[in-house]
């Protein structure tokens, strides 16, 4: 956690003072192997970034991340029964593992998923009988021998097309995709409902959660993230706007309404304030890889929980308790709804999730040390090492110190996103990327 | 960085008030900041209403806060002891110097608008007001309208305004806004007591008592003035202009 470097600083580079509201990148997501990066942004696009090589030239550059493609996935759209406009805004991006030479990814806004399709192209044929070189048919008296057309190297071409296009199956705003370990289904879930897809079936799917109460005056929960079990295809888990994580098995019940466990911590009873339940929302839920653990983030702390262990998380991380005093005056600015993100490390060993003033934090399980990283231009320079900020409470106040108040609000570190197995992490600060890597501590422990 | 509105004092009336509410100051001051953190809510709710699309998991966690304000209120018996006073006193520390937001709503209900409302609180349109205050009790939540009709009627009217907004929210249309707000008798669309409280109660009140943050340093009037933009267009959609 020490050695953290800015590799590379990849943005759509912007001179304005204030970021274009379509250049916001809303999600960051490393593949399988870690070999792609790929992030989504608010006007619908998708960008994907591969890491170069190691080259032997310079042995101390371990492979930066390269502009792969870029491609729109979503373009805005326009609902006539609601009179509402629907955002392109990529809320997800999901990859596939890979199984032949083509890349596949899932991306999603608030209503529709689509498959795409990464395909490479570096050879091309040359030598046709009937055709010239720029296509055009060749005057056939000219044609005295017959040859064998011959593939010749060309520049590298990425093209990207969409295979599928999972429309309709949601009335609500699609908040999480996650793809099964069976690699043949997916599930999507918006506010009320969650349906599972399969990877080649566009034209139905299956709802397996609905917590849609028959009166809508009686609802007061939302589903907020969801995730399949890495290992598991048959166990998936859902967390919600009140704080609880329920973990069901679809081969129970073909509408898996009653979880097989509930996750709920029981509430403090000297913090309680109207904004309780708002704090207590999760945003995020990711299983650990090893898929005995799950990671949730709510307002203030990100927590660890155990599958076998219902009753309580088995760690509990503050990420900015300084925050719990201004709880009303975030309400009051909305800040209080901003869902983080967070994330494990390729061993578990690490957590990371963001906050605002464009720090991010990461907890060690192990030793317990924490630390808090700035994703800017300004503070650090290219392959300088990050040094870790502090935000002073009142009291003693070092040099480098920020205090409370004079915390960016508008700057939140929303989506990060950590290699499957080096250290290496993709955040993401309103519309730039930055991609560090541990120079110290290559390796995972 | 959170930008606070002036305090105002009530100069002609301080002297009669202030030594029959000196005892129950705290009280009352949590019940107006909790008072405030309810208009503020409510304000959140509807301003929802008027933008692209609502999320609905922010409106879900919002009208969960309004419900546990109101069941609050519902079971405190101690704040309704100072509620006669409480309700006078409210309007009066919440009030907007804008003729326009003031007028739209009175305008509505048939009432007279007080003149001289922006500058300085002379006995006159105090005594213009208290009338015009009583009038609009029905629809006042924190008002006597709370003994009149009892907790169980208000918390009715209560359930059934969040409901309205979750069916607006099932089907959106723009039409339903003007169903939500034809009814001028629920007290959740008092918009003089929302916008009012908005303005002058959710800047300065609910912050400090409910967290014991430091007191409020005066806003400059350009904020005021960009939120009174935000408001005039809140106040152009209810009265279709």
């Amino acid at each position: 956690m020490d050695g953290y470097v800015q590799r590379v600083l990849t943005a759509t580079p912007s001179r304005l003072a204030v970021p274009l509201p379509a250049d916001i990148i809303s999600t960051v997501e490393f593949n399988h192997t870690g070999e792609l990066l790929a992030t989504g942004d608010k006007g619908g696009r998708v960008v994907i970034f591969q890491r170069e090589p190691e080259s032997k030239n310079a042995p101390h550059s371990q492979g930066e991340y390269d502009v792969y493609s870029t491609f729109q996935s979503h373009e805005p759209e326009f609902d006539y029964l609601k009179s509402l406009e629907i955002e392109e805004k990529i809320n997800k991006i999901k990859w596939l593992p890979q199984q032949n030479a083509a890349h596949s990814l899932l991306s999603t806004n608030d209503k529709t998923i689509k498959l795409w399709k990464i395909t490479e192209r570096d050879k091309r044929p040359e030598g046709y009988n009937l055709k010239d070189e720029e296509g055009k048919l060749k005057d056939l008296s000219t044609v005295t021998s017959l040859q064998v057309p011959v593939l010749k190297p060309m520049d590298l071409m990425v093209e990207v097309s969409p295979r599928r296009i999972f429309a309709n199956g949601h009335t609500y705003h699609i908040n999480s995709i996650s793809v099964n370990s069976d690699c043949e289904t997916y599930m999507s879930a918006d506010d009320l409902r969650i349906n599972l897809w399969h990877l080649a079936i566009t034209d139905r799917s299956f709802n397996i959660v609905d917590i849609k109460p028959a009166n809508m005056e009686d609802l007061t929960e939302v589903i907020t993230a969801s995730e399949f079990h890495p290992h598991h295809c048959n166990l998936f888990v859902y967390s919600s706007s009140k704080g609880s994580l329920r973990l069901c098995d679809m081969r129970a019940a073909a509408l898996c309404d009653k979880h097989s466990k509930l996750f709920e911590e029981p509430e403090d009873p000297s913090n309680r304030s109207f904004f309780s339940e708002i704090i207590s929302s999760v945003s995020d839920v990711k299983f650990s890889h090893s898929g005995r653990y799950m990671l949730t983030r709510d307002y203030l702390t990100v927590k660890v929980w155990d599958l076998n262990m219902e009753a309580r998380p088995i760690e509990t991380y503050q990420v900015h308790d300084y925050l719990r005093s201004k709880l009303c005056s975030l309400y009051e600015n909305d800040c209080i709804f901003d869902k983080f993100e967070c994330a494990w490390n390729g061993s578990d060993s690490v957590i990371m999730t963001g906050a605002y003033n464009n720090f991010f934090r990461m907890f060690d399980r192990n030793t317990k040390r924490d630390v808090t990283l700035e994703a800017s231009r300004e503070s650090s320079k290219p392959r300088a090492v990050l040094k870790p900020r502090r935000v002073c409470v009142g009291g003693k106040r070092r040099r480098d110190d920020i205090s409370v108040d004079s915390l960016d609000f508008t700057k939140k570190i929303l989506h990060t996103a950590w290699h499957p197995a080096e250290n290496i992490i993709a955040i993401a600060a309103t519309n730039n990327l930055y991609i560090f890597q541990d120079k110290v501590n290559s390796d995972m422990h | 960085m959170f930008a606070r509105g002036l305090k105002r004092k009530c100069v002609g009336h301080e002297e009669d008030v202030e030594g029959a509410l000196a005892g129950l100051k705290t009280v009352s001051s949590y019940s107006l900041q909790r008072q405030s953190l309810l208009d503020m809510s409510l304000v959140k709710l509807q301003l929802c209403h008027m933008l692209v699309e609502p999320n609905l998991c922010r409106s879900v966690l919002i009208a969960n806060t309004v419900r546990q304000i109101q069941e609050e209120m519902t079971q405190d018996g101690t704040w309704r002891a100072v509620a006669p006073q409480a309700a006078e006193r409210a309007p009066l520390d919440r009030l907007v110097s804008t003729e326009i937001l003031c007028r739209a709503a009175w305008g509505q209900e048939g009432a007279h608008p007080a003149p001289g409302l922006g500058d300085g609180h002379t006995q006159g349109p105090v005594s213009d007001l208290c009338p015009v205050t009583s009038a609009q009790a029905p629809r006042h939540p924190q008002s006597s309208a709370w003994e009149m009709d009892g907790p169980r009627e208000n918390r009715g009217s209560f359930h059934k305004s969040l409901d309205q907004i979750f069916e607006t929210l099932e089907t959106k249309n723009p039409s339903c806004m003007e169903e939500l707000f034809s009814d001028v008798d629920s007290p959740y669309y008092d918009l003089d007591t929302v916008l009012t409280g908005m303005m002058g109660g959710a800047r300065s009140g609910p912050c400090e008592g409910l967290e014991g943050l430091a007191p409020a340093t005066p806003a400059p009037s350009s904020s005021c003035k960009s939120d009174l933009g935000e408001l005039d267009h809140v106040v152009e959609i209810l009265v279709e202009t």
